[in-house]
């Protein structure tokens, strides 16, 4: 209870916090124009023929720029990097002063997380929702049923990331360092979420694997909704899916955490 | 010169003698490099769908083939040789200890580049290795004896210029002192290089030539050993490495002179 009412606090040093440090954010931006890059690969590609999905689906240049200015926004919306933060705490031993506030710490990293978004839609979002609007509008969806599960799946994608974040994240408080292993993580996130393609691309077995992961329900999903891949039908035990996924993971991480967490001793102090 | 050609024996005596400390992780580097492989190659295998799809234009799958082994290959280098020790100058930067590199009777420059190596990281340069003999394998026919030694010469002029790259970052680091990010966001920005760079379109393939030259580390050595390299371009290569390595050489002195000790 106390800790809600700190909430409206930490959000709002969270927001200034990500002011002050703006040039950092727009270098973690510009570590995410992947998508982009994949834009103007793909749309090359489509160029002379259309390209066939699993589905049968053929995909056209201005569905690929849809598509792939869709990841870019959720991508925007979905970040998280608390693993990284909790390494450097944790090799610093600053880890000692955010045990000692009377929140649950997972808690401040969270929210620290969350206050940075607002800053980051709103130095990159803009341009994108306006060329979406102008240049692909047709590729989006028009039942609005859909765009109003939308806030839920990207909610559900943020959840996934945080707490992979954050098992992850803890795992350094067993080993030196848990970066690379994040790295691993990443690599099969980039293949598996649809960051770099739209996973109907896939083979078939590799899409039914894709099913199965975490990654898709980070990216895909909310993308899918957007570019109205989904009926409301469709859309909703994909959603009951993510949201299992991000349950299993908050699970998981709070369990890596606090078994972890006896073994950290910090330095002086 | 000799004195130089030592001490780099003895720095990489010392990494190898750590390496075989950790003989475990010559296993994990090892699956992840087999894993960052599978990763590479996969988005390019969903683009020619296996030879269903047009693909890249100009650009066989075999040939593509080709740039993404040399973008495993780099990586390698990347992960192996440049970066843990650069990293570590980051933490003296931070830390301020410094001091006891700069002290020593030799190029700081050198000393630092140099002090630490991940030798196991010699896996991905397997992989590469292995992603090339694929490649050849569908293109069907070995490349010539004069374009691997083409592209050998311009795997050399790569390494420099992603050393070269890292030292202007780390030269930042004497301004900004948390670099970490700039480090992510060159690997991140590196990612691109895997693909050939006629996907680009012209205003981003000049700056991947001529500001960050991530065409010149892995689709020139491609072309390079695919025998469709014009000579002029390699000679245009091998001297923008050079101008690009004297910069970052000027750099990294001026940016030493700002360096302010920590006082420790």
């Amino acid at each position: 209870m106390r800790a809600l009412k700190a909430l409206p606090a930490l959000m709002r040093v969270g927001f200034v916090e990500s002011l002050a440090y703006r040039a950092e954010m727009i270098v973690w931006v510009f570590a995410t124009t992947m998508p982009l890059v994949m834009m103007v690969l793909w749309t090359a590609v489509a160029e002379a023929v259309p390209v066939v999905g699993g589905g049968g689906k053929a995909w056209g240049s201005t569905a690929f720029i849809a598509y792939f200015l869709c990841v870019f926004t959720v991508r925007q919306l979905i970040s998280a990097w608390a693993c990284w933060e909790m390494n450097y705490e944790v090799r610093q031993g600053t880890l000692a002063m955010r045990l000692l506030r009377p929140i649950h710490p997972i808690l401040t990293y969270a929210v620290g997380n969350l206050a940075a978004l607002p800053l980051r839609a709103g130095v990159t979002l803009p341009v994108v929702v306006l060329l979406l609007l102008t240049q692909a509008r047709e590729h989006l969806t028009r039942d609005w049923r859909v765009w109003a599960l939308f806030p839920f799946a990207l909610f559900g994608g943020w959840l996934i990331t945080f707490f992979a974040n954050v098992a992850i994240g803890s795992l350094s408080l067993f080993m030196e360092s848990s970066v690379k292993l994040m790295e691993v993580w990443l690599a099969a996130f980039f293949v598996f979420s649809g960051y770099l393609f739209p996973l109907d691309l896939f083979p078939d077995w590799l899409s039914a694997i894709a099913r199965w992961l975490p990654f898709r329900y980070q990216i895909g999903l909310p993308v899918e909704l957007m570019t109205g891949v989904h009926t409301l039908e469709s859309a909703l035990p994909l959603l009951l899916q993510q949201w299992a996924w991000a349950g299993a993971l908050v699970v998981l991480a709070l369990s890596v955490w606090s078994f972890g967490l006896r073994r950290f001793q910090a330095y002086g102090g | 010169m000799r004195r130089y050609l030592t001490l780099l024996g003895l720095q990489l005596r010392t990494s190898g003698l750590l390496a075989a400390q950790y003989r475990w992780d010559f296993l994990v580097d090892g699956v992840v490099s087999l894993f960052f492989m599978a990763t590479a190659i996969v988005p390019l295998f969903v683009v020619y769908g296996d030879g269903s799809r047009a693909g890249i234009p100009g650009w066989s799958f075999g040939e593509a083939l080709v740039v993404t082994g040399w973008f495993i290959l780099l990586q390698g280098v990347l992960d192996g040789a440049v970066n843990p020790g650069l990293q570590a100058v980051i933490e003296h930067i931070r830390k301020g200890t410094l001091d006891f590199v700069l002290l020593k009777p030799a190029d700081a420059q050198f000393l630092v580049s140099t002090s630490k190596f991940h030798v196991w990281r010699v896996t991905s340069v397997v992989a590469g290795l292995v992603v090339f003999a694929v490649a050849f394998d569908r293109i069907g026919h070995g490349p010539r004896l004069v374009d691997v030694a083409a592209s050998g010469v311009l795997l050399v002029s790569a390494t420099l210029l992603l050393y070269s790259l890292w030292i202007l970052i780390v030269s930042a680091a004497f301004f900004v002192v948390k670099v970490d990010n700039l480090t992510y966001l060159f690997s991140s920005i590196f990612d691109a290089a895997r693909w050939p760079s006629s996907v680009f379109p012209k205003v981003v393939r000049w700056v991947f030539t001529f500001v960050l030259p991530l065409t010149l580390m892995t689709t020139f050595p491609a072309e390079a050993m695919l025998g469709r390299l014009a000579p002029q371009a390699l000679l245009g290569a091998l001297v923008g490495t050079a101008v690009f390595a004297a910069v970052a050489r000027v750099v990294w002195l001026r940016a030493i002179g700002h360096y302010t000790s920590a006082g420790g």
